[in-house]
């Protein structure tokens, strides 16, 4: 430990502790703007400093280690006069719209500008000069305007992703963040996972907005429009609303979506229990006929985009099973609209997910399986391709049209999904956390392989929010062992020994976020570490508490199968629920020979 | 007084000098190996590889007082042993020839007149460290050095003082010569270090010091190539005969750069300790057309700004220091009395604006604001609260500034807004005649 002063009073800290996390724990606190526990301490922004006796300088309290007898001051007039003018230089470098700003009570600048009790920006304007938006991705919005260049965005994209999609270009007052050439991060390799919108601190980063399409479809009378809701939405979007961490509100939410205008208000948990049904047999299929192994989860997009960018040679590994968005998209378009007899082009599939992901995922031009379902029936031309998903929300997003709805959300009565797309088991509600997909699978695989059922549902071993969790699975005396990894840079661990043949796993869980989706970039601006924890032990709450806890238990999945699709990996399976992927390298050009991969499907037709 | 701009041109060099670093500079054909060779090249490092433990090669340095002569003068022996004694088997020793200090030419003087004078230096370092390896990392505009010090590696390695077991001594040391990509930035030695990494050149977040994790987190040691062409001398000559030379606190001698409204322009070298009225007067050959001197910018643009009253400061580390000066890259930019202060020191903020990288709020957006004052000024808009401003704009940027660019890239502003008010309030006042604007 170490005896320091802080403010002339004796404090004692660990070693290599710093300065900021010294006054932290001694209950004093000092404004940061670029500092990101767990994600950036680099020091740009010049906001956190602090006096130290004998330095030269001021010295930044979140890069500086504490060291024995060190004496530090946090409320000095030299300290909040360059506190103010960093903050002030910065200022003159953004706009003033904060009013409507997409940012507004979530932007840490203007929090800070607050706190730090500026009045007024006295130097000139320089804002004007800075690049146009950067629009280029179905995903994400870049406002270089707002940009601050304190480089969050950098930072977890390099590190919790290992993608760096952006970086810095010019240098002194011409400096930004772009991606490589300036072409856009829709012409990046970009992941599209959103963790950059969740650590901006001001509104350089937002999703594309969908939210004026979805009033107008729900505007429209000829529109049936259905929404389905992902897991981790319901754990998450009741923090937008000034509720605590750790509830799954998932009545209110029901409430809050029908009191939209939605005709029917569905449950991509539904979806998650066919993907087990399917992604379950198709490793069982693997694993008998020796088929490509390890085989990997494939329902979180970003992660789908991070694999065919960087890894296009181990495509084959991906699950071919669509997410449960898209399958919602394709069976609520065909089987559902057939049962409600809509025509399929008057329906409007809207997704209400965790993850900005999904939008991208949304527009692969390979998900419109329902169109080709309908085409030959209804003599349908080319030209006339429909998507199975048409909008896809962020929970930040649904959130907004709550409140421009006026509905006073913590004060909803609790209500239920519609039928019959609305029905799930506990084994989907944990999708929504990292090693909830895994968890739900070996629950299904155990009991079709063993025959047996399972003594207890619950596999501890992949849950919580370590990097890279393993285990090892007796199913009917096959040593099942497989792996969970959150983040892509934990992912690209997994996908090395892949690559190099090295890999000892029969199946691989990846989620994109840190968390899984309940730590999505579509997620409330309040996602942090814990938070991220809260919401995941409110999923495990939800699934405990539910009577069925096994996907194949679900009795409208077993309908499904028995009215429509027959039987997983059945031929209409293979149009509706399967998809494959393409091989997208880093640079433009690295397979520019190479057409899109369909991959051989592990299962026979 | 000869009026030659050329920094080699042997006839017109001022008397008076102690060439150290210098003495071949002019005199050898420095794409001569053989005529290194002749005037005692490469006698050090067969000295120290046959007679000196690598701890008597720092021993030497160490009782030579030999001070860093990039800048920040800090003692080299100290850096040295730094990178000795920490574990590993793999070291670098970096040459910083990245000269981008404006009104600074003598790291080009050395390297283009003596280029293996740098490299003898270079392989004494990594003997003395335990480095087999060296990076000479050179500003991209001199292509001339950088062809040089090619060829002078090419024929040092031909000749056995570069390369696998020099000498048949068992010491392996052998360097590269790499190319600047322009950026004023990389002459500070971590974002030098992050530029030859293959990445954007940018400070690093110390500690870890160079000594300790520098190239590709290695220990390196980083140093000027004035003082490593200061090394040959003292292993050949010992420290104690370097220690004679120069003043307490300074020893030896230093290049200076003779630049701005001056009769004669160049490089010269001279001990520590001589007045810097006396290095323009006798070396510079005095103000051009007999104009009086108004001011000297000492040390280059991030240096500092000295008035005609206190240029009878000693030229040393010490003496400077009493004055918040310095010796910094040895530039003397004498400015005369037709010079416009705002105007210079405008010039200057344009290049901090430029050059900054752009990764502290301070310096990015503080040179930038500096400009827009300054252009606010000079068109007869300002006010004394403009003058305010500019002086709290130096002051964050001097304290809250991540590197030292932007540490001292308001030295000059600051110090001509307290020694030269009256050009400023001349501006202020739109009086045009005054100000020179």
């Amino acid at each position: 430990m170490f005896h320091v002063k802080i403010n002339n009073k004796s404090h004692e800290v660990p070693k290599g502790t710093t300065i900021l996390q010294a006054c932290r724990h001694a209950g004093i606190k000092i404004p940061t703007l670029c500092y990101l526990e767990g994600v950036h301490a680099e020091g740009s922004c010049g906001v956190c400093v602090v006096e130290v006796k004998g330095s030269r300088t001021l010295q930044r309290s979140c890069i500086t280690a504490v060291a024995e007898g060190m004496e530090i001051q946090t409320n000095t007039e030299a300290v909040r006069k360059a506190r103010k003018i960093n903050t002030e230089l910065l200022l003159a470098n953004h706009p003033t719209d904060c009013l409507v700003c997409d940012k507004n009570e979530y932007c840490t600048l203007r929090q800070l500008s607050s706190d730090l009790g500026i009045k007024n920006v006295s130097f000139e304007r320089t804002h004007a000069e800075r690049a146009d938006k950067d629009e280029t991705s179905p995903s994400l919005v870049r406002d270089p305007e707002k940009c601050i260049l304190c480089r969050r965005c950098i930072a977890v994209c390099a590190e919790k992703q290992s993608v760096s999609a952006i970086g810095m270009t010019g240098r002194g007052a011409a400096s930004a963040v772009s991606t490589f050439g300036d072409m856009g991060l829709g012409n990046a390799e970009c992941a599209n996972c959103g963790q950059c919108i969740l650590v901006c601190p001001t509104g350089a980063l937002m999703e594309k907005s969908e939210i004026d399409g979805v009033w107008k479809a729900i505007n429209d009378p000829k529109k049936t429009v259905v929404v389905q809701t992902a897991p981790a939405v319901r754990v998450a979007i009741g923090e937008d609303f000034g509720l605590e961490p750790g509830t799954a509100w998932t009545g209110k939410m029901v409430a809050a979506l029908r009191r939209l205008g939605f005709d029917k208000v569905f449950d991509t948990d539904f979806t998650a229990d066919l993907t087990i049904m399917e992604e379950g047999t198709e490793l069982i299929t693997r694993l008998k006929t020796g088929g490509t192994l390890p085989m990997i989860t494939s329902c979180s997009p970003g992660w789908i985009k991070f694999a065919e960018h960087f890894f296009p040679g181990v495509l084959a590994h991906l699950s071919t099973c669509k997410s449960p968005q898209q399958m919602f998209g394709a069976v609520a378009k065909t089987y559902y609209a057939e049962k409600l007899g809509v025509d399929p082009r008057d329906m409007v599939v809207v997704s209400i997910m965790p993850c900005v992901a999904k939008k991208f995922e949304a527009r692969r031009p390979e998900m419109n399986g329902a169109f080709h379902y309908w085409q030959k029936k209804m003599g349908l031309k080319d030209s006339e391709s429909f998507q199975d998903v048409d909008f896809v929300l962020s929970t930040r997003e649904a959130a907004k049209m709550i409140k421009e709805a006026g509905l006073d959300f913590p004060a909803l009565p609790n209500e239920e999904f519609d039928q019959p797309l609305g029905m799930s088991t506990g084994a989907a509600v944990i999708f929504g956390a990292t090693g909830g997909v895994m968890e739900a699978a070996l629950r299904t695989a155990y009991e079709v392989v063993t025959g047996k059922a399972l003594a207890s549902l619950d596999f501890k071993a992949v849950r919580g929010m370590d990097g890279i969790k393993t285990a090892e699975v007796d199913l009917a005396g096959t040593k099942l062992k497989v792996a969970v990894a959150h983040t892509l840079s934990n992912a690209r661990k997994l996908l090395e020994e892949i690559r190099d043949g090295k890999s000892p796993y029969h199946f691989i869980e990846v989620m994109t976020c840190e968390g899984g989706c309940i730590g999505g970039g579509g997620q409330p601006f309040t996602t942090n570490l814990e938070t991220r924890k809260k919401r995941a032990s409110a999923i495990y709450k939800e699934d405990a508490g539910l009577p069925l806890r096994k996907s194949h238990d679900n009795p409208v999945v077993q309908t499904l199968y028995k009215e429509f699709l027959e039987k997983p990996l059945g031929e209409k399976s293979h149009h509706l629920l399967h998809t494959h992927y393409t091989k997208r390298g880093v640079h433009p050009g690295d397979v520019a020979h190479e057409k899109k991969e369909h991959k051989a499907h592990a299962h026979t037709h | 007084m000869p009026t030659s701009k050329s920094h080699t041109d042997k006839k017109n060099i001022p008397g008076g000098q102690n060439r150290l670093v210098l003495g071949s500079v002019g005199v050898i054909n420095p794409e001569s190996i053989d005529e290194y060779i002749a005037a005692k090249g490469y006698d050090a490092l067969k000295k120290a590889l046959s007679a000196m433990k690598p701890a008597q090669v720092i021993a030497e340095v160490k009782t030579s007082e030999l001070r860093g002569r990039g800048g920040a003068g800090f003692p080299t022996a100290i850096k040295w042993a730094g990178a000795a004694n920490e574990k590993g088997d793999v070291k670098y020793v970096i040459c910083n020839a990245d000269e981008g200090e404006p009104g600074t030419f003598k790291d080009r003087a050395i390297m283009e007149g003596d280029p293996h004078k740098l490299i003898e230096g270079m392989a004494l370092a990594g003997y003395a460290t335990g480095a087999s390896k060296g990076y000479i990392y050179v500003r991209g505009e001199y292509t001339l050095s950088i062809a040089r010090l090619a060829k002078a590696a090419a024929d040092a390695r031909a000749k056995g003082f570069l390369g696998a077991n020099i000498q048949g001594s068992g010491f392996n040391f052998d360097l590269e010569v790499l190319r600047g990509a322009g950026a004023y930035i990389c002459g500070e030695e971590s974002a030098l270090i992050e530029s030859i990494e293959g990445k954007r050149g940018e400070p690093r977040l110390k500690p870890p010091y160079p000594v300790q994790k520098g190239l590709w987190q290695k220990p390196t040691v980083v140093n000027n190539v004035e003082t490593l062409a200061n090394i040959p001398a003292i292993v050949l000559n010992g420290g104690e005969w370097y220690r004679a030379i120069g003043v307490e606190g300074s020893r030896g001698t230093k290049v200076f750069c003779l630049m701005g409204d001056l009769n004669w322009k160049g490089v010269v070298e001279i001990p520590f300790g001589a007045p810097l009225s006396k290095i323009i007067k006798e070396m510079g050959g005095g103000v051009k057309k007999d104009r009086k001197l108004k001011g000297v910018i000492l040390g280059g643009v991030s240096g500092s700004l000295l008035t005609a009253k206190e240029l009878d400061t000693p030229v040393d580390f010490k003496s400077l220091a009493l004055i918040e000066s310095g010796p910094g890259s040895g530039a003397i930019i004498a400015l005369d009395e037709t010079r416009s202060i705002v105007d210079v020191v405008d010039n200057i903020a344009h290049f901090f604006m430029h050059e900054s990288c752009g990764r502290c709020t301070p310096c990015r957006a503080g040179n930038e604001q500096i400009v827009r004052l300054i252009g606010k000024i000079r068109k007869g808009e300002g006010s004394h609260a403009d003058l305010k401003k500019l002086e709290e704009l130096g002051w964050n940027m001097y304290q809250t500034s991540f590197c030292p660019l932007g540490q001292t890239a308001p030295n000059i502003l600051l110090q001509s807004l307290r020694k030269y008010r009256g050009e400023w309030e001349a501006c202020l006042a739109g009086k045009k005649e005054k100000c020179a604007c």
